[in-house]
This record gives C-alpha cells, sequence and structure tokens, in this order.
C-alpha cells in the first residue's frame, strides 16, 4: 500500500508530463519529417514526385531509383571512393598526430611548451573562412591543386582534438610514468603501451567527430578541385543536381546514399558522440 | 640574473635544478619537438602563416596568373561597396534570426527532457539527428519541402487554409528558409548542451527552494536560470561565430546563387564570389577581415566573461 502510493506521481505532475510527451512527439515529428519525406521520396516513380495531394508513400517502391542515382552521374561512385578514401586518411593521421601532441603537452617537461602550447590555442580563434584565400594561393603554389593532398594535408590537426586529448592524458597518475620511466621505459613506449590503451574513449570521440566533419565538408573540397575524378560526395551533389535537372526522386535517392555513412558511424556510436557533445558544453 | 630566470621560467627551464634532471630536460625537449613536428607544420602552413598571407594578399591586386602592389586600395573599394555593406546586414540579420531562435527553443526540449520522462533517449536522438548529417544532403532535402508546387510545406500548411508560397522563388522569404533550415539542423547540438547543463546542476538547491514553498516558475526564474548562465552563455557564443559564417546552406539552396536578387549574400558568400567568379583573391582577402573581426569581438567577449567568472566565482 504504502510503495503503491509512493510510486504513483502527484496528479500535477502528470498532467505536466502529458503536456512533455505531447510537445516533445510533435517536435520529434517535425524533426524526422524532413527525413522521412526524404526516403518517401526516393522511392516514388517520377510521376508520384508530381501528385497533388501529395503521396506520403508510394504505392510500389522504386528501388531502381537507388540504382539510377548511382549511375546517374558517370563518377558517382567515384565520389564515394574518393569520400571514404579522403576521410578515413583524414582522420587516421589526426589521430595520430593529436596522440603525440597531447603526449607532448602533459607528459613532457620541454623547452618553450607553455608559449607554443598558447600558440596553438590561439589558433581556434581564427575562424577557418578567413584562411580560405591565402590557402587555396600557398596550395596552387605547392601544386596541389586538384590533388588528394589538398582535400587532406590541411585538415590533419585539430587543436580541439589535441586539446581534448591532453585534458584526458593530464588525468592520468603521475605514478604511472615515473614507474615506468625507472623500468627504463623511454616516452614512446609509455605513450603507445600505457596512455594510448588507457584513453580509448577520448581517441574514438576524436575519430568519430573527424569523420563527420571530413565525411560533409563542402566549401574547401569546392574550391580546390574542379576535375570529376577529384569531387568527394557533397560536392559530387550538387553536379548531379545540375547535371540531372529537377527529377526529385533521384535526388532524394542520392541524398539519401549520401547521408547513410555517417548515419550509420552517428548510430553506431552515439551515446559516445552525445556524451561528448555534453561535456564540450560543460567546459563553457 | 633577474632576467635570465623570468626568461627560463617563460621557456620551461628547471631552473636551478640538478644535473640529471636537466639531462632529461633537453633529451625531453629533442623527442617533444619530433613529436609535435608534423602538428607544427602543418598548423605553421595552414593556420598561422596564412593569417599573415591574408593581409599582404589584401594589399594586391592579386589574380591567378598577375599581381600587383596597390596599397589600402581594396580596403577602400570593398567598403564603398554597397554589396559588402548589404552582406555584413545579411549576416547580422541571419544571426539575430537563428540565435536568439534556437536557444530559445532548445532550451524549452531540454526543459522538458530534464523531467522524469520515459523515451528520453529516444527523443534526444530524433532532435540530434541533423547535426551530424550532410549540409549538402539535407539543404537538398529542404529545397524539394520549399518547392513552391510540389512542396511539402505548402501541402501542410494548405491543410490548415494558407494559399501556396513561393518559398524560394519570392525575395521575403529567402532569409527565412535559410533560417529554419539552419535552426533545424543545429538545433540538437544546443538541446544537448542545455540538457548537460541542467543536468549537471546540484539538485540540493532545487529541495531546498521546494521546501521554501518555491512554484515551478519561481525554482526555474531564481534557480535555474542563473545557474544555467553560463551554459547559455556558451551555446550563444557558439551559435553566434556558427552563424557568422554561413555558408552552404545557401548555396545549396539557391543553385549556387546567394537567393533570388541576392538578398542572401552573406560574408563568406561576398567573399567566395569575389574570390572564386570574379577572381579577385585580393579583395576577397581584404573583405574576409570583416568576418575575422566580427568573430574577433565576440571572442573577446567571451574571454571577458570567463575572466570575470574566474574572479568572482
Amino acid at each position: 500500500m504504502q510503495e503503491r502510493i509512493s510510486t504513483r506521481a502527484p496528479l500535477a505532475k502528470r498532467l505536466g508530463n502529458f503536456w512533455a510527451y505531447l510537445l516533445l512527439t510533435f517536435g520529434s515529428i517535425v524533426m524526422i519529417l524532413p527525413f522521412f519525406w526524404m526516403l518517401s521520396t526516393s522511392l516514388k516513380t517520377y510521376n508520384e514526385t508530381l501528385a497533388m495531394p501529395i503521396k506520403w508513400l508510394p504505392s510500389v517502391p522504386q528501388w531502381q531509383n537507388y540504382i539510377e542515382a548511382w549511375n546517374a552521374q558517370p563518377y558517382f561512385p567515384r565520389y564515394f571512393v574518393n569520400s571514404f578514401f579522403v576521410t578515413v586518411v583524414t582522420m587516421v593521421v589526426e589521430v595520430l598526430l593529436s596522440i603525440l601532441a597531447a603526449y607532448a603537452f602533459s607528459r613532457m617537461k620541454f623547452l618553450g611548451k607553455n608559449i607554443l602550447f598558447m600558440l596553438l590555442l590561439s589558433t581556434m580563434m581564427i575562424p577557418g573562412e578567413v584562411l580560405l584565400v591565402p590557402n587555396f594561393i600557398t596550395l596552387r603554389e605547392l601544386g596541389w591543386y586538384n590533388t588528394y593532398y589538398a582535400l587532406i594535408i590541411p585538415w590533419v590537426v585539430s587543436v580541439f582534438a589535441v586539446f581534448l586529448l591532453r585534458q584526458h592524458f593530464l588525468q592520468i597518475p603521475n605514478e604511472l610514468q615515473e614507474a615506468a620511466y625507472l623500468d627504463g621505459a623511454g616516452h614512446t613506449r609509455f605513450m603507445l603501451q600505457i596512455m594510448v590503451p588507457l584513453s580509448r574513449p577520448p581517441i574514438a570521440t576524436i575519430a568519430l567527430l573527424k569523420f563527420i566533419g571530413s565525411w560533409n565538408a563542402f566549401l574547401w573540397p569546392l574550391i580546390v578541385t574542379d576535375k570529376a575524378e577529384l569531387r568527394t560526395v557533397p560536392v559530387g551533389l550538387i553536379s548531379l543536381m545540375q547535371d540531372e535537372g529537377p527529377q526529385y526522386h533521384i535526388w532524394m535517392a542520392a541524398a539519401t546514399l549520401a547521408l547513410i555513412p555517417v548515419v550509420a558511424v552517428f548510430l553506431a556510436a552515439q551515446k559516445q558522440f552525445l556524451e561528448s557533445v555534453a561535456r564540450s558544453g560543460l567546459k563553457g | 640574473m633577474k632576467f635570465g630566470a623570468t626568461l627560463g621560467k617563460w621557456l620551461d627551464m628547471p631552473i636551478g635544478s640538478t644535473k640529471s634532471t636537466w639531462k632529461r630536460f633537453w633529451a625531453d625537449t629533442g623527442l617533444a619537438y619530433i613529436y609535435l613536428l608534423p602538428t607544427l607544420l602543418v598548423l605553421g602552413t595552414f593556420s598561422i602563416y596564412p593569417v599573415i598571407r591574408a593581409f599582404i594578399i589584401s594589399l594586391y591586386d592579386w589574380r591567378i596568373r598577375t599581381q600587383e602592389f596597390i596599397g589600402l586600395q581594396n580596403y577602400k573599394e570593398v567598403f564603398s561597396d554597397p554589396l559588402f555593406w548589404q552582406s555584413v546586414k545579411n549576416t547580422l540579420i541571419f544571426v539575430a534570426g537563428t540565435v536568439p531562435l534556437e536557444i530559445l527553443l532548445a532550451l524549452g526540449v531540454a526543459l522538458l527532457l530534464n523531467r522524469q520522462i520515459r523515451f528520453r533517449s529516444f527523443y534526444r536522438l530524433a532532435f540530434f539527428l541533423p547535426y551530424v548529417t550532410t549540409v549538402v544532403a539535407v539543404a537538398m532535402v529542404w529545397l524539394w519541402i520549399y518547392h513552391d508546387q510540389w512542396g511539402l510545406l505548402n501541402s501542410i500548411l494548405g491543410w490548415f487554409g494558407v494559399a501556396p508560397q513561393q518559398w524560394l522563388l519570392h525575395p521575403k522569404w529567402t532569409m527565412m528558409t535559410i533560417i529554419i533550415l539552419s535552426v533545424w539542423k543545429s538545433l540538437g547540438y544546443t538541446v544537448v548542451i542545455f540538457l548537460a547543463g541542467l543536468q549537471n546542476m546540484d539538485k540540493e538547491l532545487f529541495n531546498a527552494a521546494k521546501v521554501d514553498g518555491a512554484n515551478d516558475r519561481q525554482v526555474f526564474w531564481h534557480v535555474t536560470w542563473p545557474l544555467l548562465t553560463p551554459t547559455t552563455f556558451f551555446v550563444s557564443i557558439t551559435s553566434i561565430i556558427g552563424a557568422f559564417k554561413v555558408f552552404t546552406e545557401i548555396f545549396v539552396l539557391y543553385g549556387g546563387k546567394p537567393g533570388p536578387m541576392r538578398v542572401a549574400t552573406t560574408i563568406v558568400f561576398y567573399v567566395y564570389e569575389k574570390a572564386w567568379d570574379e577572381w579577385k583573391m585580393g579583395l576577397a582577402s581584404a573583405a574576409s577581415w570583416a568576418l575575422f573581426f566580427m568573430v574577433l569581438v565576440v571572442t573577446l567577449v567571451q574571454l571577458w566573461y570567463a575572466r570575470k567568472r574566474v574572479h568572482y566565482d
């Protein structure tokens, strides 16, 4: 008896929660609706996309739209290969460089450490858009215009990633390092055998952020490439829109294909991802 | 002597320690610079050097093949270009349209999610999903939603008796279409940060307020809102800086143009057109300092605020 009463929330609270559920459900529907509409349109026939009143679902799902989108452009599969290649290489190199830099800044005493660290942090204050023009010119001078280097090298360092990893490295007790040092283990061995295995979650976080950021990048790839063979998926979508004309069922199929990798990666690691975003706000 | 000690401290030298410590210090210094070399190279080439270079380029009539030094001529030209001031104005309108709306909506959603409700992780996921998606792909979807003849938006509004509107064709709607898309896309990020701020609060304070007979509204205005100030501040700064840089949404919705009658020319769009349509790199560089300046002001406000908090917390 006692227990039953205590588990029942007071009426006011339950009413409040009713409104909360109603508003949240409505909000979620609004957020998800564009994705639903994208998927639904991607499976319609051309005539169904122009039907009035609108059809919420296709009569018969037209799966071949995806094949058509895939083959619509001579290079569409190539865009995916490019995007995967650029994304994976950028991500792996960024993780390696971040580990090295974060280790130096958290575990070593060296000449000019604080000055360098402040220099690093100060670069975070510069909006990347200001650097577009000079970097574009530098890139041409290096002969990297229309190369994978242009798409990868400028993005392999993330000061935010170094900072995040450094914060984590600082929490690992110093005694471990002293013990390793006395055992004759140098920095490189200590870093690889102790620090890295102990830091899997933040390493996964920075890799994840880079994967999504790199896959979604648009303005930079648009500027530094003009060859179709080097286009990444977002730039490829633009040329698909231009070349195919307004065939919305094909556009939506192409957009769906473009979103599958990021959404899959996000869903697989959403808990980690949401936690890292939440933590980034708590520092503020 | 004192100068030497100060310099040593600045350079992180272990002044006055034993010989073995010094030996280790120099060995570490060598190794540390090996670890840092690739990072410093990339950062130096693509983040630090270009800041200086952007300024140098802005002093030239810089084309792809020819460069001619013209002093401050580019700045003169930019500052007397009505389209440039229009782009500054449009950027500020966009910021004013997105940031308060996003904060208000996100705070509302976060407060609802902070109640004792079920399916919280589902709701959170639904709100967050747009944030991780590719701008180009989702802008294509919104392009289709906004379609004046067959679009979803006009159909849904039609149920409520609203006449179909030319969302993408009429300049009066242009800013709104971009604002809705941007808020939809980044709302979830702000929700997650607000939610973290709310869940990080000391529950004792709420219980104390309740014991003192405060109602929900009083608790919100006198406990939750003041405690949430740092989060609100962080979110405002991040969204303002993000909104200053709007480009891709416009590019996709309006087929590579800054909206009908150029009404959505933002600063980044202005820079993009000057550099990659007209190939006036010097002019584009001069204009991009406007963006730098605006972001800098916001960053300085943030630093000032952070410092104030450290002092008086």
